[in-house]
């Protein structure tokens, strides 16, 4: 009953040794499969997302020696030479498998520290494992583990909460202008990569109503199209800027293209709603006057970068709160799996002692043939007694003591000391 | 006299407050829960201490300055408990604690009364006083409301968005707060003063009409219905509005106390 994982993430592979390492869906489910068939993994669940591809399983020997043959099955499944691969593995087992697990699913292990993709990515594998039925008790114990740790986490921290980008940063600080934005509309001035991820911010927020404005307007109709927004009129500002509550601007322009007279006229024409200006140009796009108009919120790339490296700091200030929240689950679950494994080992030595007791009775009891057939009863009978106070008695209690379990750290020792090798549970 | 309920009570407001600044420190959910569970303890405490006090001195909480103030603190923290639950927004509830805490315990420091009990009596007398508190209680929350929308929002435009920033409710939020405040307090004096008059009717002969606490009344009637429609729909939304609203309190301030004091004929402490 131990664990194996065996992966790579963004810290140990390039991309192009990602990509390669990758799985689909449908690879993961067959990877399982094969893994099954060839007895290298009794449960498997395969974590694969654009930073990891992580194998966790349950080997039927030990978790050491299941190791290799899991980097051979990786290398030979995608074709990707072993020694090539073998410089971006990694292998963690029992404790640190686990730990490493609910490190990924607390976001500690991400790219982005604490970011929240993480915890869907981990549940949705899950499910597609546990539906198609790879994983088994311990798998199943182990991940429902990760995502109570990823819950709590993000619940009990604010490791997720701050921003860590200058998109995310801007949409996070319309928030706190104007509260959950899917009631409210915005206008994405630009159509380069920043107004994509702009627009990618907004969207996941729900927003009712996306605008996109550019010079070119082929590339603003395929941005919008997208992002299911509609198309304003380049250079139409009175027009555009009426409805919107966020205005995000990120245009090549060498002169400020929202100027002071336009976001006032707007504004008069707005009945002084409150308008977010997020300046994403450079040069700037806004002119630095529109800041001082009432109710006109402007933030630059420079405001929104020292608020993301605020963040940073302010985030990585959690992490021994979360560590904290990891190390209690991965004692729980140790102590859970020592549990089920010492349960099954007290069943073993009670299988192994009565078996035990049935030779030794055959082998010297029934060769005193000088003894009457109730003196041999009651010797049978002494020595069941015998028996029972010194083995069976404490294995009763092994199942059935909790705190006793507790004590016990090590398992394989009390195996290897009563089943010499001979059964494992 | 017992004073159990009155430790009980500062007990629990002082906790809620130390609750309620760790929630807007540390963001932690529990932290947040435990205050609102704490402040309707205190709530709960408050008003047994209220109804002893009363029933010691055979009459009613705002007899004296010290009942007026402690009923304020009361219903400064129903009125705010209320606006949490239906705003499902905790994070305002470490700047009212304090206007409770002291409303709280200023009441047991109040001087000892000497004025005359007013004339008025009656169940339609005790609702026009109380109203008229709930009345001040809520204007006094969309006071504190609109300080901290002025406060976040100066933070917001300076660029100076530290901890307590992305923890404190967002601005439009706030305004809605202040408004559901505002109005919640419009409903009270509006009824409260009608009940005033029909009080005042029955005691022919003995309370003037040109009471200067009427007039300060209507005007700050008509002030926070000037405010509730400029806050919603015109130019003046935003920060306006809000240092509108402190004004505003300012005004029930004065009627609170230099009119009730120094020019009413009929008013004391409400």
């Amino acid at each position: 009953m131990e664990i194996v994982l065996v992966g790579l993430n963004h810290r140990t592979a390039p991309v192009e040794v990602r990509e390669r390492v990758s799985f689909t869906t449908e690879q993961a489910q067959r990877a399982a499969d094969e893994l099954r068939t060839r007895g290298i993994l009794e449960e498997t669940l395969v974590l694969s997302t654009c930073n990891r591809s992580e194998v966790y399983g349950v080997p039927p020997e030990s978790s050491h020696e299941s190791a290799p043959g899991l980097s051979s099955f990786l290398s030979e499944f995608h074709a990707v030479r072993l020694d090539v691969l073998n410089v971006s593995l990694y292998h963690h087992y029992d404790r640190e498998a686990v730990r490493h697990l609910f490190r990924v699913s607390a976001g500690l292990d991400s790219m982005l520290l604490g970011e929240a993709e993480i915890l869907g990515q981990v549940r949705e594998a899950y499910r597609f494992a546990h539906e198609h039925g790879a994983t088994g008790p311990v798998l199943n114990r182990l991940f429902q583990g990760a995502l109570e740790v990823g819950k709590r986490v993000r619940s009990e921290t604010e490791l997720g909460t701050r921003p860590m980008s200058a998109a995310s940063a801007g949409v996070k600080l319309a928030e706190r202008i104007f509260g959950k934005l899917s009631e409210r509309s915005a206008l994405v001035v630009g159509a380069g990569t920043t107004s994509e991820q702009v627009l990618s911010q907004l969207r996941d927020r729900g927003m009712a109503h996306l605008h996109v404005m550019n010079r070119s307007r082929d590339r603003a109709n395929d941005l919008a199209k997208q992002f299911g927004a509609k198309v304003a009129v380049w250079g139409e500002w009175e027009q555009a800027l009426q409805s919107p509550d966020v205005v995000v601007s990120s245009v090549a322009a060498e002169e400020p293209v929202l100027r002071r007279e336009i976001v006032e006229r707007a504004m008069a024409a707005r009945g002084n709603r409150a308008l977010f200006l997020m300046d994403l140009g450079m040069p700037r796009n806004v002119d630095p006057g529109v800041g001082k108009l009432y109710n006109v919120y402007v933030y630059t790339m420079d405001d929104l970068t020292d608020i993301v490296q605020q963040n940073r700091n302010a985030r990585e200030s959690e992490i021994p709160r979360a560590e904290n929240i990891v190390d209690e689950h991965v004692g729980k679950f140790l102590s859970w799996q020592a549990s089920v494994e010492l349960v099954g080992l007290v069943d073993a030595l009670r299988i192994r002692i009565r078996e035990e007791r049935a030779a030794f009775i055959r082998s010297r009891v029934e060769s005193m043939q000088h003894l009457a057939e109730a003196d041999r009863a009651h010797v049978e009978k002494l020595m069941d007694e015998m028996l029972e106070k010194l083995l069976l008695e404490p294995a009763q209690r092994l199942r059935g003591e909790k705190q006793l379990r507790r004590k016990i750290q090590n398992a394989e020792a009390l195996r290897d000391l009563f089943l010499s090798n001979r059964e494992k549970p | 006299m017992n004073h159990f309920y009155l430790i009980l009570t500062a007990l629990a407001y002082a906790l809620s407050l130390w609750l309620y600044v760790q929630f807007l420190s540390t963001g932690r959910k529990l932290t947040g829960r435990l205050g609102t569970i704490l402040l309707a303890l205190g709530l709960v405490t408050h008003y047994f201490a209220l109804l002893e006090r009363s029933r010691g001195s055979h009459t009613v909480p705002y007899h004296d300055l010290y009942g007026s103030m402690s009923l304020f603190g009361w219903l400064l923290a129903l009125t705010y408990l209320g606006l949490e639950l239906f705003h499902r927004q905790r994070s305002v509830g470490a700047f009212v604690l304090p206007f409770i805490l002291v409303f709280f315990l200023a009441a047991h420091l109040a001087p000892a009364d000497r004025l005359p009990p007013p004339a008025a009596h009656g169940i339609v007398f005790a609702f026009h006083v109380t109203l008229s508190i709930l009345a001040y209680a809520a204007f006094a929350l969309s006071f504190v409301l609109s300080l901290i929308f002025l406060g976040e929002e100066r933070l917001l435009r300076r660029h100076k968005v530290g901890d307590v920033v992305w923890r404190l409710p967002p601005l439009e939020l706030l305004e809605q707060m202040s408004r559901s405040s505002v109005l919640v307090g419009l409903i009270s004096i509006s009824i409260g003063t009608a009940l005033g008059f029909v009080s005042v009717d029955r005691l022919p002969g003995q309370n003037s009409l040109f009471d200067p606490k009427y007039i300060i009344t209507l005007l700050v009637l008509a002030l926070y219905v000037l405010y509730f429609f400029l806050a919603r729909t015109t130019a003046w939304r935003g920060a306006r509005a809000s240092k509108l609203c402190m004004f505003n309190f300012a005004i029930v301030v004065l009627s609170f106390t230099v009119v009730n004091f120094y020019f009413s004929h009929s008013h004391r402490y409400f």
